[in-house]
């Protein structure tokens, strides 16, 4: 299992075949109480670095992009009426969608969790 | 306080800076012809007294729409708006007509735009609706901006029943927003089958109740389309007291109503200011534009209200909000909420019922006149005649003679020869008996 992060704080969770999305502590923090999640469609094919899904706060409303490319296996249906849980538990029950792993060699360009926690500090 | 602070040392320290010799040259992309040589010639400043006559006299070449018998509708309504509208709109707490910045500092403000939301969702038939906007050519545009973004498609097709205006205005947006606006033929018997055009790229599919001929048609069946080809259904509406009298576009299964809601409590304005209205279901509530006003409690508890889904909004949202409206027609919508609640829901549907009646009369008078024919067998408060000569003729010769007669197509539809004997003709509450006579006689005598 391989836990990545990206520079617009997404995270990314890959168990052989499938890559679980979600938003770092960090994003959530900077939000503030998130009011809606807009996740993409099952199928979806999401492309690296392009918007898949939406997080509206109660100050803003943030495009989340998909941290690798792939296609959207399932999402978190939770979030709809539970949106708080993106700032409750991040890492865990506030997931965003899933997806397939299309270009493995992706991952390698992204953060592990030391490489994120120090380009959080960075940014003061 | 001087009001011209600029002396020439500092014109040309501004001009210098940014390179140009002279402010003539900042113009030089304006056509030769469009530009003014030299001063205006205008008179010597004259007494306010002199003025007042002055600007009477020009006034007084109008043929005023409320001093003679008129039938012009075409998208813009006369109907009688109480005294009472007008005083209360006038009230200091509420003639500033502008949503505030801070806006939940204006309760009172907030508060009617609540109401007015409710009365326009409830009149359309649909889930929610926002606190209006500029006008319903602007909101018919937004409302297919709309549905491409919900669709993630780029075609909308729009019913050549749709008025010419509202068409035009699609199609600007169209052009520089980037989408395709595929405008079907003006269809001056709404006989145009549009479901069989939808395709897999279509984003929605706009068309207009009753239509600019005046045609009602029950659109369930095109909604049923729509949906299947996964695109929505827009229903346009430019006369709103019709709603008081046919089957709302929301039971009809629209997916968004864009409308003019001028005929409440609205005067003609000469065109403009208006009020747009749009409405839609709640599902797409996120890809609505303009603002929206929300019903909450404050911390004591007690009822209040908040402008809501702002982050959908420019000034949260920067490139990616809904819309770059920021703002709404606060005292146009003000002045329909109160003729709307003054009038209350058996008011509304008996204003509905006399406007149709009044349209019945007029149709049956004017279709016993030799050379005219009525081509709608459905109708609100608006028809189509067709006349054995071209109509904007008539209608010049009907001014002269005090009566505005209502609308040539060919002005709505330039350049389309076969539309120019018919004639766009609306009757309201205010249309009486001896108009729609004097109407008639007139036409005879213009005709024979």
């Amino acid at each position: 299992m391989t836990l990545k992060y990206t520079k617009d704080h997404e995270w990314v969770r890959v168990d052989g075949a499938t890559a679980v999305v979600g938003i770092s502590d960090y994003a959530q923090t900077q939000l503030g109480d998130v009011v809606y999640v807009e996740v993409p469609e099952v199928g979806r094919k999401l492309e690296q670095g392009k918007e898949a899904a939406v997080v509206e706060s109660v100050k803003a409303a943030s495009e989340v992009y998909a941290p690798i490319s792939g296609e959207v296996t399932a999402v978190n249906a939770e979030l709809a009426g539970e949106p708080g849980r993106v700032n409750a538990d991040p890492m865990g029950e506030g997931w965003f969608f899933k997806m397939t792993v299309a270009k493995p060699k992706e991952l390698e360009a992204l953060m592990d969790e030391a490489q994120y926690k120090a380009y959080v500090e960075g940014l003061g | 306080m001087r009001y011209l602070p600029l002396t020439a040392a500092d014109r040309q320290a501004m001009l210098a800076a940014i390179g140009v010799p002279s402010i003539d040259a900042l113009f030089a992309d304006v056509p030769k012809a469009a530009r003014l040589d030299g001063l205006v010639d205008l008179p010597r400043a004259q007494g306010e007294l002199e003025v007042e006559r002055a600007l009477a006299a020009m006034a007084g070449k109008n043929l005023v729409a409320g001093a003679v018998p008129s039938f012009i509708g075409a998208g813009v309504y006369r109907h009688h708006v109480p005294a009472s509208v007008e005083h209360l709109i006038q009230r200091g707490e509420f003639l500033t007509s502008y949503t505030p910045y801070q806006p939940e500092i204006s309760q009172g403000t907030l508060q009617m735009l609540f109401e007015f939301q409710t009365q326009i969702a409830l009149l359309t038939g649909m889930e929610v609706a926002n606190a209006s906007m500029y006008d319903g050519a602007t909101a018919c545009a937004e409302a297919v901006m709309m549905a491409n973004r919900v669709t993630q498609r780029k075609k909308a097709i729009l019913s050549g029943g749709l008025h010419p205006h509202y068409r035009e205005v699609t199609r600007t947006h169209a052009r520089f927003v980037g989408f395709q606006a595929k405008l079907a033929e003006p269809d001056p018997e709404a006989r145009e089958d549009l479901a069989s055009q939808i395709d897999g790229a279509t984003s929605c599919v706009v068309v207009q109740s009753p239509g600019a001929f005046g045609h009602l048609r029950d659109y369930s069946a095109l909604a049923e389309a729509c949906h299947k080809a996964g695109a929505l259904l827009i229903v346009v509406v430019t006369e709103a007291v019709s709603l008081g009298a046919v089957k709302s576009p929301g039971a009809m299964g629209a997916d968004i109503v864009a409308g003019e809601g001028q005929s409440l409590g609205n005067a003609l304005n000469f065109g403009g200011p208006h009020l747009g209205l749009f409405a839609t279901r709640e599902r797409y509530v996120r890809q609505m534009p303009g603002r929206l006003v929300g019903e909450t409690v404050d911390a004591d508890g007690r009822r209040g209200w908040v402008l809501t889904l702002s982050t959908r909004e420019q000034h949260i949202r920067r490139e990616k909000a809904t819309s770059n409206i920021c703002t709404n027609s606060g005292l146009c919508a003000l002045a329909a909420s109160i003729h709307l609640a003054l009038l209350g829901e058996a008011g509304f549907t008996r204003l509905a019922a006399l406007n149709h009646a009044k349209a019945v009369a007029l149709a049956e008078r004017l279709a016993a006149v030799p050379g005219v024919s009525v081509m709608n067998d459905t109708f609100f408060n608006e028809f189509t005649l067709r006349l054995s000569k071209p109509s904007a003729g008539v209608v010049e010769r009907l001014a002269r003679k005090k009566i505005l007669a209502g609308v040539p197509a060919s002005r709505l539809y330039p350049g389309k020869p076969a539309l120019k004997n018919l004639l766009l003709v609306a009757a309201t509450e205010t249309t009486t008996e001896a108009d729609t006579s004097a109407f008639a006689t007139a036409l005879a005598r213009v005709l024979s």
